[in-house]
């Protein structure tokens, strides 16, 4: 195992961006050279179109691609290749879902569940589906520390065809326990759809969606060391058979007539036209890096740096301080949400960017938490595998001098 | 350089015209829900010229030094004054350079004049 100290040394960023520290992987994570090189290699070896070419680069192309789907498969330990589609992001993955089968599965009266903890593509695709099909959105709260109340027979009943949750808040961090609240969704009423937004917990931790039992699980590839334009919906293969496609197009048909066409099965069925070939080329590069790292030493590297951040700011900064989120450890992300003083989060990004320190201020794309939370606004700062306690000690030394500043 | 010059921080710890006026001639709210702030203007118009000026709500240090920053050089200003002021006079006022995303907040009580 390579000491963690050194993973700066594979994302050229560092050599370009001098005096920088980087604390804002949840939002976009960087990217590693072996990614890169892979992005390089697919532009100037074989930028050819998948599936159609019989000719050799084509062939190349179209080798490297589904290989990332196998790749893919098994870091989440999907049953096949099949229950993988690449879409553009996350976002597009719930969206997918929500269009797909919520569409058709959803009738008046019926009840969809949500969070309030959720980003807004996890809150947003729902409430609409809700207001479209006449269906009910009914919002799970959460505690004062952050956790989510997981009392399901009082909201889940015969009548609830969908819970979508995310797995790891992208605010406060807390960590719901995904397999016991599937498992009891399911006991309350076997028919309930579970979609898990893990586009903050696949970067993170070791996700096993057969384990998780749920039937839906969505990411990105660019949370994770993985180009943009990149994203994965995880379906159950019986349920990606029997939804219809989200878009129509090349490479998802198998034959089209005047008056009829056919549909290839999945994962093709979900994916018309050219899609970003290089990037999911690159993103198996991305999976690669952090298995050789393996996902618990990521874990245990992120709980040790946020547990140690969040203890310097609080002996720092004492009541100044006001941190969102599980105080367990054991429950919380590498996330760490906070407001501090009087100090407004946008003059304290301001302030902290002047000295190199990228940190993200605002809703972070969840107002209804932030509504909860009685905020208007958060700063928040995140880590990875690139992430040390020397980034702890400049964003703590950034704080300071906010209070010199503004006073 | 930083945003957080002299200037900006003697009108953000500072600021003039904060208050509200008893029936005013013109009153206008914007707000930025991205974070938060909240800007009412209120004016009272007197024989033509700005009699009175007053600025409250709650925002970043930016947001609040451009209100009263501008709510000291509207003072005492003709009325027209109100319809001619642009982004370019307040960048110029601020004497900071802003990038995309602060100078939404530098030009939030600008827009609350722009409604009135």
């Amino acid at each position: 195992m390579r000491n963690f100290k050194s993973f700066k040394e594979d994302f050229p960023i560092f050599k370009n961006v001098i005096n920088f520290t980087y604390l804002d992987s949840t939002a976009t994570s960087l990217k590693p050279q072996t990614v890169i090189s892979k992005l390089v290699e697919y532009y100037s070896k074989y930028s050819a179109n998948i599936f159609r070419g019989v000719y050799k680069i084509s062939e190349e192309a179209t080798k490297e691609y589904e290989e990332t789907r196998t790749v893919v498969a098994d870091f989440i330990n999907a049953k096949t290749e099949n229950e993988i589609i690449f879409t553009r992001n996350a976002t597009e993955s719930l969206n997918l879902i929500a269009y797909s089968l919520g569409r058709e599965i959803l009738e008046k009266g019926d009840e969809i569940i949500t969070t309030v903890m959720e980003h807004h593509s996890n809150f947003v695709p729902w409430q609409q589906l809700a207001f479209e099909n006449g269906a009910v959105l009914k919002v799970i709260n959460i505690d004062d520390d952050g956790y989510l109340d997981v009392r399901l027979e009082k909201v889940i009943t015969k009548k609830t065809k969908i819970l979508a949750l995310t797995y790891v808040s992208n605010v406060l961090g807390t960590i719901n326990p995904i397999k016991e609240i599937t498992a009891s969704a399911k006991k309350i009423n076997p028919n309930i759809i579970v979609i898990v937004d893990a586009a903050q917990a696949v970067p993170h931790m070791k996700v096993d969606v057969q384990d998780l039992g749920g039937d839906f699980l969505v990411f990105s590839s660019h949370k994770m060391l993985g180009p943009t334009g990149v994203g994965v919906m995880w379906g159950k293969e019986n349920l990606l058979e029997s939804m219809f496609p989200f878009m129509y197009g090349g490479e998802m048909i198998s034959e089209v007539y005047l008056d009829k066409t056919v549909f290839k099965g999945p994962p093709h069925k979900f994916e018309a036209g050219t899609p970003s070939i290089g990037e999911v080329i690159g993103f198996k590069e991305a999976i690669k890096y952090l298995k050789t790292i393996g996902m618990d030493n990521v874990r245990r590297h992120e709980k040790y740096l946020t547990l140690k951040c969040i203890q310097t700011l609080k002996s720092r900064f004492g009541k100044n301080m006001t941190i969102f989120g599980p105080a367990d450890i054991e429950n919380k992300g590498g996330v760490i949400a906070f407001n501090f003083g009087k100090y407004h989060p946008h003059d304290i990004a301001s302030i902290l960017d002047e000295d190199g320190v990228a940190v993200r201020a605002g809703h972070h794309c969840a107002m209804p938490l932030h509504n909860r939370l009685g905020v208007d606004a958060t700063v928040r700062a995140s880590f990875y595998i690139y992430n040390d306690e020397n980034d702890i000690e400049k964003l703590v030394k950034g704080l300071e001098k906010v209070k010199k500043t503004l006073g | 350089m930083s945003i957080y010059s002299e200037l900006i921080l003697d009108h953000y710890q500072h600021p003039r015209n904060f208050g509200i006026i008893v029936n005013p001639t013109l009153k206008s709210f914007v707000s930025n829900p991205l974070c938060g702030d909240e800007i009412e203007v209120a004016i009272k118009i007197e024989k033509g010229k700005v009699a009175e000026i007053k600025f409250q709500g709650r925002g970043c240090a930016i947001s609040l030094a451009a209100a009263s920053m501008l709510t000291e050089f509207l003072k005492g200003k003709p009325k027209e004054q109100l319809k001619k002021i642009n982004k370019e006079h307040m960048i110029k006022m601020l004497g900071i350079e802003l990038g995309v995303n602060r100078i939404k907040c530098a030009l939030l009580p600008l827009e609350a004049l722009k409604k009135l």
